[in-house]
């Protein structure tokens, strides 16, 4: 008995801190995404001209927790014909691996659960492309002929992209020579450049195939609303609908952040090296003071005393968190902390503008057809990225033979860049001449 | 290294328990289903079903499978050369590891440009 509870608070002492940083994130990812699809709504009512949910709090700040409530206790409906059992693992399967692939990844230099993984990114990719099993066998067992389109689609998309990502992050790790995430950033510190900047073909590349593999719009054919209903999660509704939709939403923080790791310098700030820039880290700080005074001078607009006293909390928060950011410039009590916050700060700043990048596309671009799909990423983008990787391999070479390193290093991979633009220009042209005007073939019922 | 993916297991074990256990969480709270007939049908636009819906479908989707294992083990195979390409080029042994590399893309090249004369990658 007492080599038991000696076992187990050995255990306990030994991995506390990923125990505590998986608790947090089970617990606070789902809040997370909530809140990011208010963003989302905001961002795409700000882009058409309205306002967005106002009802459900001030400026619409508690509508994700309303929302949570209303999945909870919505009616469960399983169609009579679906397959029970499948029908229930299915999306437990998506959410689960989109929210284990979070586990590889490091959200600044401290909070990263699986430390010393030495295969790092792979981990990351190969756990997040499981989550594809959930949406076919999803999609499978509802029984319905739009979710078995909708599954079909989406799993030919995801695996048509996936070559060129992969692609794509072999191009950033030519530079990197290492799979773990810490060497990866590490080895950006080191160069002191960013790889998206020496590689932005194969940045350009995976930014494509990600939102492709997430299944978001202008490549939202899976679940494209006025062809397939609602695609594999027509069938689906209350809280199993809420869980694909936290593994899509999570699907897209990974790719985010993988794309952070290996191309925008992780939890860097930008021009690590440079000792005169070292004022930017009072950027973190003083944007949440921005945002917590313009909470303050909305308060006195908000109508009733419930919403006045929630936007003071908001900029009290916005505060506090400021004051975190702070702290470790100006205390030396809490210094060896510095790197740890603020490359979380970094970090989730990053993501947060790939995903608003994301999120501007959707609302710019219209939908491509199923064909044109296919086409981009079979007819360009492999090609693509295939070429880049040796372009960029050429390049390294030629960079080794003169003797150039982190920012020089531009000079022998930006040329390899631009060749790699024209091929891309001249494979456009060709396919252009090469594309059907008018489908003579009857529309295929099952594409 | 085997120890290093303990915490990916505890964390992997809180994974699987977090949707079970809203899910049976929201069992114990919503109210029963009293859902009967057309309710429980799959959804077709208000029109009954018509046939099964596990027939057969395009066999586009089985080629696309196929090509993906082709395209998908060539990108594994260059992961382990990535890594290790940066130690050769700074050994200066980078030409060898590049026209190593050039072969095996070259060969797959080849196949590539056969499946698009072919057709294989053109969906309409």
């Amino acid at each position: 008995m007492q080599a038991v509870t000696q076992a187990t608070l050995e255990f306990v002492k030994q991995y506390w801190a990923p125990l505590v940083c998986g608790l947090v994130i089970v617990g606070v990812l789902p809040l997370i995404v909530g809140y990011v699809v208010l963003v989302e709504r905001k961002i795409m009512a700000d882009m058409q001209a309205r306002l967005g949910p106002m009802r459900v709090g001030p400026h619409g700040l508690l509508q994700p927790i309303a929302d949570a409530v209303k999945l909870l206790i919505k009616e469960d409906i399983i169609p009579e014909d679906a397959d029970k059992l499948v029908f229930w693992l299915a999306p437990v399967l998506s959410v689960a691996a989109a929210l284990l692939a979070i586990a590889g990844l490091a959200i600044g230099p401290a909070f990263q659960i699986a430390k010393d993984v030495n295969i790092g990114i792979l981990f990351v990719v190969g756990v997040s492309a499981m989550g594809i099993f959930g949406i076919v066998l999803g999609g499978w067992a509802s029984n319905s002929h739009y979710s078995l389109i909708g599954a079909l689609r989406s799993s030919a998309q995801l695996v048509s992209y996936e070559t060129a990502a992969g692609m794509a992050l072999v191009c950033g790790l030519l530079f990197a020579g290492s799979l773990n995430i810490t060497s990866i950033v590490q080895a950006q510190y080191d160069q002191g450049v960013w790889f998206g900047l020496l590689a932005p073909v194969a940045f350009f590349t995976y930014l494509v195939a990600s939102i492709a593999e997430t299944n978001r719009a202008p490549f939202d054919l899976p679940e494209a609303e006025s062809e397939l209903v609602a695609g594999y999660m027509t069938e689906f509704s209350g809280f199993r609908w809420s869980l694909y939709f936290l593994a899509e939403y999570t699907n897209m923080i990974v790719v985010a952040s993988v794309a952070t790791t290996l191309f925008l310098g992780g939890w860097l700030r930008p021009f690590p090296r440079t000792t005169w820039l070292s004022f930017i880290d009072f950027f973190p700080p003083l944007l949440m003071v921005g945002i917590g005074v313009y909470c303050l001078m909305r308060t006195p607009k908000q109508p009733v005393r419930v919403q006045q006293t929630f936007m003071l909390a908001v900029a009290g928060l916005c505060f506090a968190v400021a004051l975190v950011l702070v702290a470790p410039m100006l205390v030396p009590a809490v210094k060896p902390l510095h790197d740890g916050i603020l490359g979380a700060f970094w970090f989730i700043f990053k993501v947060s503008l790939y995903i608003y990048f994301f999120m501007w596309l959707r609302f710019t671009l219209p939908r491509y057809r199923f064909d044109q799909l296919m086409r981009l990423g079979w007819h360009f983008l492999i090609p693509l990225s295939i070429i880049n990787v040796l372009l960029i391999g050429i390049a390294m070479i030629v960079g080794t033979y003169f003797h150039l390193q982190g920012w020089s290093l531009l000079l022998t991979t930006s040329p390899a860049s631009i060749i790699a633009l024209i091929i891309a220009l001249f494979i456009l042209a060709t396919e252009q001449k090469s594309e059907p005007q008018k489908s003579s073939a009857a529309p295929d019922s099952y594409a | 290294m085997p120890k290093a993916y303990l915490p990916v297991l505890i964390y992997a074990a809180l994974v699987a328990a977090f949707p079970a256990v809203t899910l049976l969480f929201a069992k114990l709270i919503r109210p029963a289903s009293t859902s009967f007939g057309a309710k429980l049908k799959p959804y077709e636009c208000g029109v009954p079903s018509e046939g099964t819906s596990r027939g057969r479908y395009s066999v586009r989707f089985y080629i696309i499978a196929m090509l993906f294992v082709v395209f998908d083990v060539e990108t594994m195979f260059l992961i382990p050369w990535a890594i290790l390409y940066r130690g050769w080029v700074m050994a200066h042994m980078g030409l060898f590891a590049l026209v190593s590399m050039f072969v095996f893309l070259g060969i797959l090249l080849i196949g590539y440009v056969w499946l698009y004369k072919k057709g294989a990658l053109e969906w309409a």
